[in-house]
């Protein structure tokens, strides 16, 4: 693995609410190398959202780290925060409602580029947005048009065209094609990849598909109730899952191939109350492996292959 | 379909919107029968009509919608054929629940966040039957206990908001199922849930198909999901089944260029085949509008097989005895 573009230690973020402190990440460590793809995987209330958001202090997170190309992110103040944020930048879920209606293209993509003074008159930022587009797949016609007269999947690409506009070294993608679909869900997970490439981007994909994120991430972080359960390259978390989450989540998503209907690992019950979560080990109630001992304490991380963590007691014995 | 008996028949089934300029047609000629105990997946991504197709079977298409043509046959309980677009209101809600019931896709929205799930559920059997309070609640915890919802009797009182989502769909499948209607729509009944808590669905799905042979017509536009829980499949493209066949077949050799991208759409697909530079084989643009359909073939402006010829329009033909395509250049692609 090559050297840490972003370094996330100990990250938590806790919300305060009428029932009590809902810790919805809990103590998160993880690098992303420069260039490379993460995918945070995990299903509702795991905390995948309030981590990318964390991450780009868009939330502010309440205790640990982060380092981005060796910055203290906690360290800086609102308007230093705000000069970084031009090498970050975030995709959302929705494509309608996350682009002002009442904007044209032009304006939308403009709005960036004037917060972060890029482009010295509006010609030169016309054509900017210009280039934009056609970098996502749009074309120079699309610019006076508004938000509604695009498809979802046009939308999408306007909306990676806002995030770019300001030439970040670093995207969180927060479920950006879990809206769309499949068919146009492909060019934009293609458009995504291309984009990484050409640009040397660094990426945080977040999505609740295992199907996606396998195809487009080189790291993998499987979350669960705040908390990483697996960590390890896309071949290591898919091939040789050591978690038993991840064996169930792989388990439970059903496979395009009729042939191929098996009996799986169906897991019982919900995804535990964030309130009141199970002590030790957050999954141990729904474990099929679980022994007294998981309940004590938190499980820590094992390394089964290089860069290949399991937080679980009981790797040994699984694997 | 030979070997169950037919209990819905559609045919030509046409239905349309009216709209300031003029009426269009959200589903044209479509065609299928489901046999008892069996399911039929109908797929298809957003704008394909699938939605409006159940819609038009249950009778509950919305105001500016109307059934423009065609029949859809179905056989009740006492063996009569009756075509649900000749029946009246009264007619109908008499069909809804006791023989057909529908389940939707976000449970939140479609159950009443005043009543408890208990009084919901118990609806049911106030309208169709005439149980007294007792057995109706007694019947409703039985019911809950059937769709594994853990201490029913204590969760009777409970109110839609106490419940996780996974939860709230076990309550509308057991609203969907305590009147044992012969036939279930499903529409798009797992797409709002996580992947642990469809897997748990699905099985739940499966395991009551069977002890009512119960037939579901199952939209989704999942094909994993068509591949655990369909016999038979029906893919839709702008308003028009395009391909339809059984599942093992459809899978195995998907002829219509419409379902062989889709297929290919999907990543992590087991065999799929990615172009050399290990992208995904995207389909280019996107779904026609329905005020806007192109000549011909509703799929040719996106077909890398196009040639003039598609530009009148095409019918089904069987490539198979069960298995129908609508695609002019039917047998030139074969699905590598």
């Amino acid at each position: 693995m090559s050297e840490a573009f972003i370094s996330v230690r100990n990250l938590s973020k806790g919300f305060t609410t009428s029932k009590g402190v809902v810790q919805a990440v809990r103590d998160v460590s993880f690098d992303i190398p420069r260039g490379s793809i993460t995918g945070l995987v995990g299903e509702s209330g795991s905390g995948k959202t309030t981590l990318g958001r964390a991450m780009l202090r868009l939330i502010e997170p309440s205790a640990g780290s982060i380092s981005f190309d060796g910055i203290d992110l906690l360290s800086l103040d609102e308007r230093q925060m705000r000069k970084m944020r031009k090498r970050m930048q975030i995709i959302f879920q929705d494509p309608y409602s996350s682009l002002n209606p009442r904007m044209r293209v032009l304006e939308i993509l403009s709005e960036a580029l004037i917060a972060h003074d890029i482009g010295a008159n509006s010609t030169e930022r016309k054509s900017i947005c210009i280039s934009l587009l056609q970098e996502v797949g749009l074309s120079a016609e699309h610019i006076n048009r508004y938000p509604h007269e695009f498809s979802g999947g046009q939308r999408q690409r306007i909306g990676i065209a806002r995030a770019l506009a300001v030439e970040p070294d670093f995207l969180v993608a927060d479920e950006s094609v879990s809206a769309l679909d499949v068919s146009v869900q492909a060019q934009i997970l293609n458009l995504l990849r291309d984009l990484c490439t050409k640009r040397n981007l660094t990426m945080l994909f977040i999505a609740h598909d295992l199907s996606v994120v396998e195809y487009l991430c080189d790291q993998i972080i499987v979350l669960y109730l705040g908390r990483p359960v697996e960590i390890g390259s896309a071949e290591q978390v898919y091939q040789r899952s050591a978690h038993p989450y991840t064996q169930a989540l792989l388990s439970a998503a059903p496979i395009p191939d009729p042939s191929k209907r098996r009996a799986r690992v169906v897991l019982k019950g919900d995804i535990p109350s964030p309130y009141n979560p199970p002590s030790g080990c957050a999954f141990r109630n729904r474990c099929q492996h679980a022994i007294a001992d998981c309940s004590i304490e938190l499980p820590t991380a094992v390394e089964i292959a290089n860069q290949h963590f399991s937080f679980c007691k009981r790797t040994e014995s699984i694997i | 379909m030979s070997d169950s008996e037919v209990i819905l028949a559609i045919s030509g089934l046409q239905s349309a919107f009216k709209s300031r300029s003029g009426s269009v047609r959200a589903v044209r000629n479509l065609n299928f029968n489901i046999g008892a105990g069996k399911t039929l997946a109908l797929v298809g991504e957003s704008g394909s009509g699938k939605s409006v197709t159940s819609l038009a079977i249950m009778g509950l298409l919305p105001q500016a919608g109307y059934i423009a043509g065609g029949s859809v046959i179905y056989k009740n309980r006492s063996g009569e054929l009756i075509d649900l677009t000749q029946q009246n209101a009264a007619q109908m809600r008499k069909i809804r629940g006791r023989e057909i019931a529908m389940i939707f896709q976000e449970p939140m929205t479609s159950l009443n966040p005043l009543f408890s799930i208990g009084d919901q559920i118990g609806e049911m059997l106030l309208l169709h039957t005439d149980l007294n309070t007792a057995a109706r609640q007694a019947k409703v915890i039985e019911m809950l206990e059937l769709v594994e919802i853990p201490a029913a009797a204590s969760r009777f009182h409970d109110y839609p908001h106490e419940l996780s989502g996974g939860m709230r769909q076990r309550v509308m499948i057991a609203m969907a199922m305590i009147l044992k209607p012969a036939l279930l729509i499903a529409d798009e009944p797992t797409t709002a849930l996580d992947v642990t808590i469809q897997a748990q669905i699905l099985d739940l799905m499966r395991r009551l198909q069977k002890e009512l042979n119960m037939a579901i017509l199952f939209i989704t536009h999942d094909m994993g999901v068509v591949a655990e829980m369909a016999d038979e499949v029906a893919v839709m493209y702008a308003g028009e089944i395009v391909e339809q066949a059984p599942v093992q077949q459809l899978f195995k050799n998907p002829s219509h260029p419409y379902t062989q991208g889709l297929l290919k759409s999907i990543p992590g697909a087991s065999g799929i085949i990615r172009s050399e530079d290990g992208k995904l084989q995207a389909i280019p643009g996107s779904i026609p509008m329905l005020n806007a359909m192109p000549e011909g073939c509703s799929f040719g402006p996106r077909c890398a097989s196009f040639t003039s010829g598609c530009e009148s329009s095409v019918e089904m033909k069987a490539t198979d005895p069960l298995h129908w395509v609508r695609c002019r250049r039917t047998g030139e692609n074969a699905y590598v």
